[in-house]
């Protein structure tokens, strides 16, 4: 049901200033009109987002320990040095970095394989969308009480399902091992998340013209070929899109780890997040929680500059 | 051209395969849920239960008092009114904002959008802690209300996200015909472009509905008690709680999951469209 647009994109900047716009006043008129159609919003997300902030950045600067107001000593960058000198700050950025490398590219690498299924001429196509769509509609919270539940080393259907079919021989702990919990937590992610992923590529596939694919077949291309020059390229500003999502929202990762692990064992699983929600809510260190709550927003920020490069490269306008 | 038998093969071998690793969670999510107690610590475990029984569902709809199965049932309610009312009113103010930042040209357009966007590269934990002593100053820790404006702050960049680009598709003739008729601007938004934005519009309010469900870290930290603990909140405690009792967990689980999943089923057409032409399609 989805068609490219039949009538030329909206004028950008450049093309405004070179057309015989409108008056001048007519223009003042029309941005005073989206002054005040954009103003709810605004209240809206940054009379909640702008005050914390800026009171997150001011409190990384003051040892504050406890939750109350308070008169609390300055320290200047004395929580930021902290933050350089905590060897364990680093290893859950280590971690972090690994849970989204790994989570974000296996959901891709599915994604894209569920997408270009979905999209295939399938006896009961309806059926298998509305079967795709099941693990992004579950909450994260469920969805980590169940594979924590899953992988469970007592009781688990994991377990149960490997020895009963002969794959092993005994019980494993599969959340009791650092590493192999971060992956396992990795792979409660990826079943969920590839849903997301496979259909913001579907809908990417949606909008390729197919008359492009009978044209390469009429000149002879392969499947392979046909799907690495046409559908690839075109698909790029999806994959882009929603690559960007993925990674942040990986990066920020808290909610299945809080679920499934409580960043255990021996901090095997704390992400950055976790770790600074430990910091500043279990010890009440809530000048270095804030300190570290900047080290997330900066590292952010790197990815996402880093992706917005991506974006322009991909001819895609933000709104 | 036909296909070839093998390509035809190979694709639905695939999605059975696709579809089996989606459904086992699933099914045993539900069958956890019905099974006895017994029938989930049994050793080899029972994937096909001896015993099933609904009454963990009737103890979540009947029982009161200060118990799970209450507690449960009481933060399904709440969820449902956070959800919506985060709902309602960023979809609401939300279709201002990208009615402008879609139809009308002023200079700061491009900026304005990128830092409503840029919202949401800030994680929530860089906020809570300000939020939370706000939150107790003005009255609103542990209450719905609170979450619900808290919610709104995330959810609304997103619908000028996702509608922006949407009416983006919409031809502006329609809209310019409708004020020579003699509509307002904003008579020719509710007239003309929402009614054809309806499948955008539809996708955004699934999506949101599922953001603000599906919410974590502010409900922990904001809500402490039945008046406003949301359902995810009060899985993640029984989990801390009662490891083995997975049956009941399984429980609150499946009632969880049902509003969105519903929804999601029921529009599913609505999301390939409204990404296609709201997300992915600048």
């Amino acid at each position: 049901m989805a068609t490219a647009p039949v009538h030329p994109p909206p004028a950008g900047p450049a093309e405004e200033l070179a057309a015989p716009g409108p008056s001048w006043r007519a223009r003042t008129r029309e941005a005073r009109f989206a002054a005040a159609l954009l103003i709810p919003s605004a209240v809206v997300v940054f009379g909640v987002v702008l005050y914390p902030i800026l009171r997150t950045l001011y409190t990384s600067f003051y040892d504050v320990n406890s939750p109350f107001p308070g008169s609390y000593p300055f320290v200047g960058l004395g929580n930021y040095r902290r933050v350089i000198e905590d060897g364990e700050v680093w290893a859950s950025v280590l971690r972090t970095g690994y849970f989204t490398l790994v989570s974000t590219g296996l959901e891709m690498l599915f994604g894209l394989g569920i997408a270009l299924l979905l999209y295939a001429p399938l006896r009961f196509r309806w059926l298998f969308r509305a079967i795709v769509v099941l693990p992004w509609a579950l909450p994260t919270v469920v969805n980590a009480a169940l594979w924590r539940q899953i992988f469970n080393a007592q009781y688990g259907a994991l377990n149960a399902l490997l020895t009963q079919l002969h794959l092993a021989d005994s019980y494993r702990s599969w959340l009791g091992e650092p590493f192999l919990a971060l992956n396992m937590v990795i792979l409660a992610d990826v079943w969920k998340n590839t849903s997301l992923v496979a259909f913001f590529l579907f809908a990417g596939l949606a909008t390729i013209p197919r008359e492009l694919y009978e044209a390469a077949r009429v000149d002879g291309a392969s499947a392979w070929r046909s799907f690495v020059s046409i559908t690839l390229p075109l698909l790029k500003p999806a994959i882009v899109v929603v690559l960007v999502l993925r990674t942040i929202e990986a990066f920020k990762v808290f909610d299945i780890i809080y679920v499934m692990t409580r960043g255990g064992p021996a901090n095997g699983t704390a992400s950055i997040a976790y770790y600074t929600y430990a910091r500043a809510f279990s010890d009440e260190s809530f000048g270095y929680g804030s300190a570290l709550a900047y080290l997330i927003v900066l590292f952010i920020f790197v990815l996402a500059t880093f992706y917005i490069r991506a974006l322009r490269a991909g001819q895609f306008e933000a709104a | 051209m036909n296909p070839s038998r093998g390509y035809r093969i190979f694709i639905h071998v695939a999605a059975i395969v696709v579809s089996l690793v989606i459904l086992a969670p699933f099914y045993w999510l539900f069958i956890a849920s019905v099974a006895s107690p017994a029938d989930l610590l049994a050793r080899p475990l029972r994937f096909v239960p001896d015993h099933i029984s609904f009454h963990r569902y009737q103890d979540i709809f009947t029982s009161h008092g200060d118990n799970v199965s209450a507690a449960f049932r009481e933060a399904f309610v709440n969820s449902l009114i956070v959800a919506s009312g985060t709902v309602l009113i960023s979809v609401s103010v939300g279709i201002f904002g990208a009615y402008a930042i879609s139809r009308l040209r002023f200079r700061a357009r491009q900026p304005i959008v990128l830092v409503f966007l840029s919202t949401y590269m800030v994680p929530p934990i860089a906020l809570v802690i300000p939020l939370y002593l706000v939150m107790v100053r003005l009255h609103l820790l542990d209450t719905r209300l609170g979450l619900i404006v808290v919610y709104c702050s995330f959810t609304a960049p997103f619908v000028i996200w996702i509608m922006g680009n949407f009416f983006q598709t919409i031809p502006k003739d329609l809209e310019d015909a409708a004020q020579v008729e003699g509509c307002t601007r904003v008579g020719a938004l509710f007239r003309v472009i929402l009614p054809l934005a309806r499948p955008g519009l539809l996708a955004t309010v699934l999506f949101a509905f599922l953001i603000a469900w599906d919410e974590f870290l502010y409900a922990l930290i904001f809500t402490s008690t039945t008046a406003s603990k949301t359902i995810p909140v009060a899985i993640a405690e029984f989990t801390g709680r009662y490891e083995t009792d997975f049956g009941l967990q399984a429980a609150g689980g499946v009632l969880a999951a049902l509003p969105p999943v519903l929804i999601a089923l029921v529009f599913q057409r609505y999301i390939v469209g409204g990404l296609s032409r709201g997300a992915v399609k600048g």
